[in-house]
């Protein structure tokens, strides 16, 4: 029988030569711990991101954008899903997981906290917001932990027409009339900074990020994320004919990068803390969703349990 | 004490005829028929199958992580196996 | 009537039906008793969407004024919506959105069923694309009506309920006026009043294995057919067609 030293020793080779830990497989409690709470976090977000898009479903302005919001928002129905299985894995039902989100224990990202006012926000979300989830899901298919990683290739995979979706949204604003132009802009105006602090807090200040880094659950840190997705945006906002609400923003030609102005952290915090123009609204709904559909649950239950002893019964 | 939450549910998917099912993920239902029907909307919707098998999750067996090296690093060595290990001239073609 | 009309108030209903109705599942999303039926629910919404989208299209040809799928679906006033009475009722609570779904779903699988046969070239085509997905909803909304009604007390209960509730706005599906028997006779559509027995007996023995008591035909609503709608219908219309009327002319 092989000694925890021993099995700590095999993790970290595996860690170290790219190897995927698998469920079965010995892993140091932290790293467990570390990842349930990341990937409960990350499925929570998911369903609790299903709100504030669904908001508008049945204010869609056409056929096939209600279709099309209505397809994307069912996709991180199942992101939500593939990723409580992910964490499934790791020895924690979703009963559980799901007690931990309503109970306030376990947290959510906090842009969801933030409402979609005007269609235009449901543009600014699929672009933003879908935009800094996929550089931070990309940077993920890559993690040590193979539930995980495969969860990722196949949300990234599905994920591709969803900014695509958002951006095709404004784009139809910006060459419309002034008026859709500007509701573009404000919705820009009110999700740019909060996209932004959708990477977490500086790496320095980060609780987690160190040793997700060292255990390669994270593949790069919250800092270069952020900066990877400024740099890739602000193109995009261009050619939108867009301004970034940042008067700070601008190009370093050095560093081939742009340099742009301070996050507001203490909203950050507030935000987290419950006090977001939102939390209680989304947290409402969620456990409104789970109490009203209890009796639906168990009655599924029930039935599944009667059909069955019926079989037994009628086989023998 | 009575799990109210459905159970787990694997999920093997073919992707299309003449291939293997492949596991897909998980989900959870109370029972087959939803597991099925779940299945199918959760894992096909972008024409990912032509054929759904669920199993629930309980009832999968596996091999463990302590029995790794005497399960498969036997084989390693067993090189004849392999079609690499005899020669056989080039003069005599594909074989 | 004329035959043109006839089939573009033909072509409004079939769509309107599923326009409406897909509207209301689509209130279920992210609300559902679990995750795995909001995916579930949101995949019908978007079956009967798609068929909302080929038949107002087609209507929009049929009619020949170059209206497309969104002037029709957005840009009529209340009398001109010809859908189903129930496909406008509230979601209410699961058993509800069931009772109306399993309902409905019968109704349209037979409807349809008959619409790939017919004498349209373009509504048989609709009909067998749309069949498919019909017949899935029947059979999600078939065994959930066993779950619920077979399934807990409470559940029993709740579900035996909403059967009630709903039965007063089943009359609607059936009625026909001068439309429906223009369809009729020019072979496009079939005549309801020979599906009716048909889908009396297939709810029957439904309810019948999920346990529940099949209602007694009283008093049935009606009115659809002249875009008389129930109270409801309003506030869909007011959320459906908030941009449309806030910004009038603008492509989104």
């Amino acid at each position: 029988m092989a000694q925890e030293k021993d099995l700590q020793k095999i993790f970290e080779e595996k860690i170290e030569k790219e190897i995927k830990i698998e469920p079965k497989d010995w892993m140091p409690d932290e790293y467990r711990k570390n990842l349930i709470r990341q990937i409960s976090q990350h499925a929570h977000s998911e369903v609790v991101g299903m709100l504030p898009e669904g908001n508008w479903i049945t204010r869609a302005p056409s056929l096939r954008r209600k279709v099309a919001l209505l397809a994307k928002i069912q996709d991180e129905a199942g992101h939500g899903l593939y990723l409580y299985c992910a964490a499934e894995t790791l020895g924690k039902d979703r009963e559980t997981l799901v007690q931990e989100l309503l109970s306030g224990k376990a947290k959510y990202s906090s842009i969801f906290n933030y409402p979609a006012l005007t269609w235009a926000d449901i543009g600014a979300i699929g672009w933003l917001v879908d935009g800094a989830a996929i550089v931070n899901q990309i940077m993920l298919q890559k993690t040590s932990y193979g539930p995980y990683s495969r969860g990722m290739i196949r949300i990234c995979k599905e994920e591709s027409f969803h900014q695509r979706q958002g951006y095709e949204i404004l784009l139809t604003l910006c060459r419309g009339t002034e008026e859709q132009k500007a509701m573009a802009q404000d919705a820009l105006n009110r999700f740019w900074w909060p996209s932004l602090m959708m990477f977490g807090p500086s790496d320095k200040d980060s609780a987690h990020s160190a040793q997700s880094m060292a255990w390669k659950i994270k593949r790069m840190g919250n800092d270069d994320l952020r900066q990877k997705f400024i740099d890739q945006t602000v193109p995009q906002a261009n050619f939108l004919g867009l301004t970034i609400p940042d008067p700070e923003l601008k190009w370093n030609e050095e560093k081939q990068s742009y340099d742009w102005g301070q996050i507001d952290w203490e909203e950050f915090y507030n935000v987290i803390k419950g006090n977001g123009p939102c939390n209680k609204e989304r947290l409402a709904a969620r456990q409104a969703a789970y109490d009203n559909g209890a009796w639906v649950r168990e009655a599924a239950t029930a039935y599944a349990k009667k059909k069955a002893e019926r079989k037994t019964k009628d086989a023998a | 004490m009575e799990r109210k939450d459905w159970p787990l549910w694997e999920v093997f998917v073919r992707s299309k005829a003449g291939l293997s099912h492949k596991h897909a993920g998980s989900l959870h239902a109370p029972d087959a028929e939803m597991a099925i029907s779940n299945a199918r909307d959760v894992y096909t919707r972008r024409n990912e199958g032509v054929s759904i098998w669920v199993v629930e999750s309980k009832y999968i067996h596996s091999t463990q992580e302590s029995d790794v090296e005497s399960m498969f690093d036997p084989n390693e060595d067993k090189i004849y196996r392999h079609p690499t290990f005899y020669d056989i001239p080039d003069e005599v073609g594909h074989m | 009537m004329e035959q043109k009309q006839a089939l573009f108030n033909y072509l409004l209903r079939l769509g309107d039906n599923a326009a409406i109705l897909g509207h209301r599942l689509s209130e279920w999303c992210g609300h559902g008793p679990e995750l795995e039926e909001d995916i579930a629910i949101i995949n019908t919404a978007l079956d009967l969407l798609g068929h909302a989208r080929s038949l107002y299209t087609y209507a929009g040809e049929v009619e020949g004024k170059g209206r497309d799928e969104d002037d029709i679906a957005y840009l009529r006033i209340e009398r001109e919506y010809r859908n189903a009475l129930i496909c406008e009722l509230p979601n209410g609570h699961y058993g509800d959105t069931i009772a109306r779904q399993f309902l409905f779903d019968q109704f349209n699988y037979l409807l349809f069923s008959e619409l790939v046969n017919s004498t349209d070239e373009t509504v048989a085509a609709i009909a067998a694309k749309a069949i498919k997905e019909i017949r899935y909803h029947l059979r999600r909304s078939t065994e959930w009506t066993l779950r619920l009604g077979d399934g807990t007390e409470e559940s029993h209960n709740r579900v035996q309920q909403s059967f009630h509730d709903v039965w007063m706005y089943t009359g609607d599906l059936f009625v026909q006026d001068e439309s429906d028997k223009a369809v009729i006779e020019a072979g496009i559509g079939p005549d309801l009043t020979l599906l009716y027995p048909v889908w009396q007996d297939k709810v029957k023995e439904v309810l019948k294995e999920a346990t529940l008591e099949m209602p007694e035909n009283g008093w049935m609503q009606s009115g659809s057919k002249q875009g008389r709608h129930t109270e409801h219908f309003g506030y869909i219309l007011s959320e459906l067609q908030y941009m449309q009327r806030a910004y009038p002319g603008c492509e989104w």
